[in-house]
């Protein structure tokens, strides 16, 4: 055992184990901030008026439906097998970042959505009746209010994200899961390989969660602290 | 010639028809208070004159021009001429109440800064809420909202304004406040079209009222007509009620 902790514990290792977590971080980072901007565009068309504008209501509409209802294992070896057939040397991270992106936006697009639709429609006519512009209006009426309800969610499902990148694992992309693998590949214990990259992914999620909280509480009271008459 | 004229406005919801022909024809200057049972189509009415619910018939002519609802260009320049002040207030809740005055001059009108601020400032004055530019609307009583919402819509210096029950939300000290507002733009040559229950306001304020029931419009007169001889049964009716409770 103690042989075994000494194996693995070592500079190289844990170095090699701290580049995993750093792309794990990396790909829910790129994945969260493109998903929130790629949420927001879905969200915008999705909420768009007129028939001139259904198929872009449409499109949007059924993005959101088929990337949030298939296994995101899937939408990778999709876009893997895609990327391959266009590029044959396709960079393998950019086929997880790419995967991770459509997923995130979907997912933020609901998210997104729901925080759009908290803000109460008689504000958004009474902007209609002045002549805003619906993008001003979602701009300086919707989004500043949306936030409160869009962050702490955007957080949770963060929490929720880090998990799945494990799975680009699968199509060789190396990230804190792969990087597992590999270390148990070189012929170390599997079991206190993999118990360290579970406090890993523990020490990347909890904090996450917490700061999740800490909005989701944060935001509700300021609200009620100025609600004070 | 009319300020606004209304010919045979239909609005349907579903195959539920909620206005039924309705004809008004209203002077410039002149208060006329919608009066009626409740779902008797008042503030669909209103709604349907600034196209926040399409009239599917009928023809709305305002300061002599035709508006066509089906197109942005028609739309706009009546909403241009035209406010709206909702029971509920609906102001932005994220901004402070001179940004909810000012935010339509400046940002669609695009009038300076510092020109909407004055008179925005100017407007809160009259309204009697000095002293609260910086509040956010839910550091303010509902009455005070209300007078917000007012000063929000005069800040856009419309020809017509549509008040659809702008007292039913407030605790009934805090009406007057509105309601002395009210009549204090009376006579300053906006049209007003004012949805109230508070038949007492009517009846001292109004030059007319119009009596809606089921959609349609089933007597329009002085207040003294439609209060103390109305020639509709359905008005006798409907007034015999109210002065009961």
């Amino acid at each position: 055992m103690t042989e075994n902790l000494a194996n693995l514990f070592t500079f190289g290792n844990m170095q090699f184990l701290m580049r995993g977590v750093a792309m794990t971080l990396l790909l829910t980072l790129i994945g969260c901030l493109t998903g929130l901007i790629g949420g927001f565009l879905l969200a915008y068309a999705r909420s768009s008026k007129g028939n001139l504008l259904a198929p872009v209501r449409w499109g949007a509409m059924i993005f959101v439906e088929v990337f949030r209802r298939i296994p995101f294992l899937v939408t990778l070896f999709l876009v893997l097998y895609t990327a391959q057939m266009i590029l044959p040397r396709a960079p393998l991270f950019w086929v997880a970042v790419i995967s991770i992106c459509l997923l995130c936006s979907a997912y933020m697009a609901e998210i997104v959505r729901a925080g759009m639709e908290s803000v109460p429609t008689p504000q958004i006519e009474t902007a209609e009746v002045m002549n805003m512009p619906r993008w001003r209006i979602t701009w300086i009426i919707v989004l500043p209010q949306a936030w409160k309800v869009i962050l702490p969610s955007a957080v949770s499902y963060m929490v929720m994200f880090v998990k799945d990148t494990a799975l680009a694992s699968q199509a060789g992309v190396f990230e804190l899961m792969f990087a597992g693998k590999a270390l148990v590949n070189r012929g170390l214990d599997p079991l206190l390989v993999f118990a360290t990259v579970l406090l890993a992914y523990f020490a990347i999620s909890w904090p996450l969660a917490r700061l999740g909280q800490w909005l989701e509480t944060r935001l509700a009271h300021r609200h009620t602290e100025r609600g004070i008459r | 010639m009319a300020h606004l004229k209304i010919s045979g406005l239909d609005v349907r919801y579903g195959t539920t028809r909620v206005l039924c022909g309705i004809d008004l024809e209203v002077a410039r200057g002149e208060l006329v208070g919608l009066v009626g049972p409740s779902g008797s189509g008042k503030s669909t009415l209103l709604r349907a004159l600034v196209g926040l619910v399409p009239p599917s018939a009928g023809q709305v002519v305002l300061e002599g021009e035709i508006v066509d609802y089906a197109k942005k260009d028609s739309l706009r320049a009546l909403r241009d001429h035209a406010a709206i002040v909702f029971q509920q207030y609906n102001l932005f809740q994220n901004m402070t109440v001179l940004d909810n005055i000012t935010v339509t001059p400046v940002k669609v009108r695009g009038r300076p800064r510092a020109e909407a601020e004055a008179q925005a400032r100017a407007l809160l004055a009259r309204v009697g809420l000095s002293g609260k530019e910086s509040a956010y609307p839910d550091q303010l009583s509902g009455g005070q909202q209300q007078r917000v919402a007012i000063a929000r819509a005069l800040a856009l210096k419309p020809a017509l304004i549509l008040l659809d029950e702008v007292t039913a939300a407030l605790d009934p000290e805090l009406v007057r406040d509105v309601l002395d507002v009210i009549r204090d733009l009376a006579g300053e040559g906006i049209t007003m079209l004012l949805v109230s229950h508070e038949m007492g306001f009517i009846r001292e304020a109004a030059d007319r009222v119009v009596m809606m029931d089921a959609g349609r419009v089933v007597e329009v007169g002085p207040p003294q007509q439609i209060f103390d001889t109305p020639i509709e049964e359905r008005t006798r009716a409907f007034m015999s009620k109210i002065i009961r409770h």
